[in-house]
């Protein structure tokens, strides 16, 4: 019988029998757990009508606080899901961080200088709401059709290969059943029970420090900014402190407590209570909504795939939340995959176009890592110099601009870009850096509505100021013109440069395969088999 | 440009004296903040990545025993 691991902050996916609990039903996709990552997969391959399988161990949306900042491409892609809308509306939009060292304001930046793009650059929302916008958008696709099937209560207990397939045991409330899987793919967090059960490992770097969560609700005037504290001013707060806004008049506050605490006792309602009194001030008003203590490790897994079953999300790396790189570059994860699979099911690619996810999203891991590593040895110091040397950055900051990039408190998450990689073909156009090939698309406002919003069709080739070829199997074009499409000259700026035109083959996920100054179809039919993995050997 | 490790300090007793007058009266603790943020100072003031990874081997060269040739 399968136990309710978690509290519920929403009830999303109760369980209900299903007839696959009768008999071995073999399904094309099987995703395991029904997270940010699961669910954003889920809704993808729902949409392109690929008919697909999560199967999660609880009934909803887990309690607690976990990610609260979702960035922009991780809302243009819940724009791309039908899922935007809702993220936005809730989500508290914010773009300006202040440091502090101190009581003095060191750095402040602002993450969104640039105008033009549909999405801002972060908002904060809690974990729980993305996930249920999430299944709400699930629910709006399957009423128009879509093959999504969401299991509640659903545990993967074992996984074996078979014949063209993946054997997977379940156990739900009503005892155990087994299913098959053309293609499992385990979004089933950082403790992943499939990556052991796989006999995969895990190896990376455990920060020794504890992070110490405290969510409170209250009405208060603060702006929504990022604020984060070296040496803070208050009381207990530890090494370092963080304040930033949520929905619903909820602050995240986090302090950092060191490695050897005794978490209970700083779990302490009136401890924790006390650190928040000493950081907000006398007589302010607020309720405790959530405590936690974490820590962290940046760590992935060698291979992302493992024949028949793919990792996506925390299963197959772990970054510290210090640049908010987990969920994000876990829905980008979610979106990589998507179409490959697709398009493998089709028939319309070769299996090995899955070992390119592998390839693109190890990459884009080891950049994360990479980062949120960094910020964690700035954060938290591992050595006698390398504090000397954060306090002398520190030091300086206040005075000499120089100083001040160097802070880190945790580079934001932005997306990889898959330049020199399998799927990624020439740059005949030599324009504008962002747009390369690799990159993802970058928005742009247009005459009606934003350039990304027009780039959900599948493979599009999409021509500005140039006149587009018939290629085969391209699903979408669209043809551009500056002077009836581009009121703010930003496309120009964007994707043409000093070019009077460009054609551009765009993938599925909106990043960039390959660009020319005008269309030859044979190139752009390379291209598209360059995309596919179908030229691997050629 | 490439590191300059020729001579290049006008009056290198006077420019040693300053460096010492710098640090007089700081417990090693205040001494070690002083250096690294002098070399941040300096670092930023060059700038040049390949410069200062030169920098940074040539100072970690000189580093080891002097019997030892680091090349060897
Ligand atoms: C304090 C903190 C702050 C963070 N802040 C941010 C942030 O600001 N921005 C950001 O992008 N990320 C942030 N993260 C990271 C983010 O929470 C994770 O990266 C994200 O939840 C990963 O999503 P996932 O879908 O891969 O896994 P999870 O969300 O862990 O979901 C896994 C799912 O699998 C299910 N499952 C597990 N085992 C089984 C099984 N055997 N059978 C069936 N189902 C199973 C679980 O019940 C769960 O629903 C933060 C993390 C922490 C701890």
């Amino acid at each position: 019988m399968v136990k309710a691991r978690y509290d519920l902050a929403f009830e999303l996916y109760p369980y209900a029998r299903s007839a696959d609990q009768d008999a071995v039903v073999r399904h094309p996709v099987v995703i395991v757990g029904g997270g940010p990552v699961g669910l954003a997969l889920a809704l993808d391959l729902g949409l392109k009508g690929q008919p697909v399988v999560v199967l999660d161990d609880s009934e909803g949306a887990g309690q607690g606080s976990r990610a609260i900042c979702f960035a922009k491409r991780t809302l243009e892609i819940a724009n791309r899901l039908g899922a935007g809308e809702a993220v936005l509306a809730k989500g508290v939009v914010w773009k300006q961080g202040r440091v502090f060292h101190g009581s003095e304001e060191v750095y402040s930046f602002d993450l969104q200088p640039e105008p033009g793009h549909r999405c801002p650059a972060f908002v904060n929302l809690q974990q729980p709401w993305f996930e249920k916008f999430l299944v709400d958008a699930i629910r709006r696709a399957q009423g128009a059709g879509a093959p999504i099937e969401i299991r509640g209560r659903n545990a993967v207990t074992g996984v074996a290969d078979v014949d063209g397939a993946v054997r997977v045991d379940v156990d739900t409330p009503d005892g155990a059943y087994a299913l098959e899987a053309e293609w499992l793919v385990a979004c089933d967090g950082a403790r992943s029970p499939l990556r052991d059960m796989r006999g995969l490992s895990f190896e990376g770097r455990v920060f020794e420090d504890n992070f110490l969560i405290a969510d409170v609700k209250m009405t208060a005037d603060f702006p929504p900014e990022r604020w984060f504290w070296f040496q803070p001013p208050f009381e207990g707060a530890g090494q370092s402190a963080l304040l930033h806004k949520q929905p619903d008049d909820i602050w995240r506050i986090d302090f950092q407590l060191g490695w050897d605490i005794d978490r209970k006792a700083e779990l302490d309602e009136a401890r924790v209570r006390a650190r928040v009194d000493a950081m907000l001030g006398k007589g302010v008003d607020y309720e405790l909504d959530w405590t936690s203590i974490y820590t962290f490790q940046c760590r992935r897994m060698e291979r992302f795939r493992d024949g028949r079953v793919l990792f996506a999300g925390d299963s197959a790396h772990q970054v510290s939340p210090f640049g908010a790189r987990g969920a994000n570059s876990g829905v980008q994860d979610a979106e990589n995959l998507a179409w490959k699979l697709d398009a493998v099911l089709r028939g319309q690619a070769p299996e090995t176009l899955l070992d390119s996810y592998d390839e693109e999203r190890r990459a884009a891991a080891d950049e994360n890592i990479l980062n949120s590593t960094r910020a964690t040895d700035f954060l938290t110091p591992k050595t006698e110099a390398s504090r000397t040397f954060r306090d002398a950055v520190l030091a300086l900051a206040g005075r000499h601009a120089f100083a001040r990039p160097l802070i880190n408190s945790g580079r934001l998450s932005v997306p990889c870009i898959y330049d020199g990689l399998s799927l990624t073909g020439a740059d005949a156009l030599g324009g504008p850096a962002a747009t390369r090939p690799g990159a993802p698309c970058m928005d742009a406002p247009l005459a009606e509505g934003f350039l990304l919003d027009r780039l959900t069709g599948g493979f599009t080739l999409l021509g500005i100021d140039a006149l587009l070829p018939e290629v085969p199997g391209i699903d979408a074009r669209l043809a551009l013109d500056t002077r009836r499409d581009d009121p703010t000259g930003l496309l120009r700026a964007r994707y043409l440069g000093d070019a009077p035109g460009a054609v551009y083959l765009i993938r599925p996920d909106q990043h960039v395969v390959a660009r020319w100054p005008r269309a030859e179809a044979a190139k752009v039919s390379a291209a598209l088999d360059l995309a596919l993995g179908r030229s691997a050997c050629a | 440009m490439r590191l300059i490790l020729d001579p290049n300090i006008p009056d290198p007793d006077g420019f040693y004296d300053e460096l010492l007058a710098a640090h007089a009266g700081l417990s090693d603790a205040e001494s070690a903040a002083l250096n690294a943020r002098l070399v941040l100072v300096l670092a930023n003031h060059v700038g040049d990545r390949a410069v200062l990874r030169e920098a940074f081997s040539a100072a970690q060269a000189s580093g080891a025993t002097p019997a030892v040739d680091p090349s060897a």
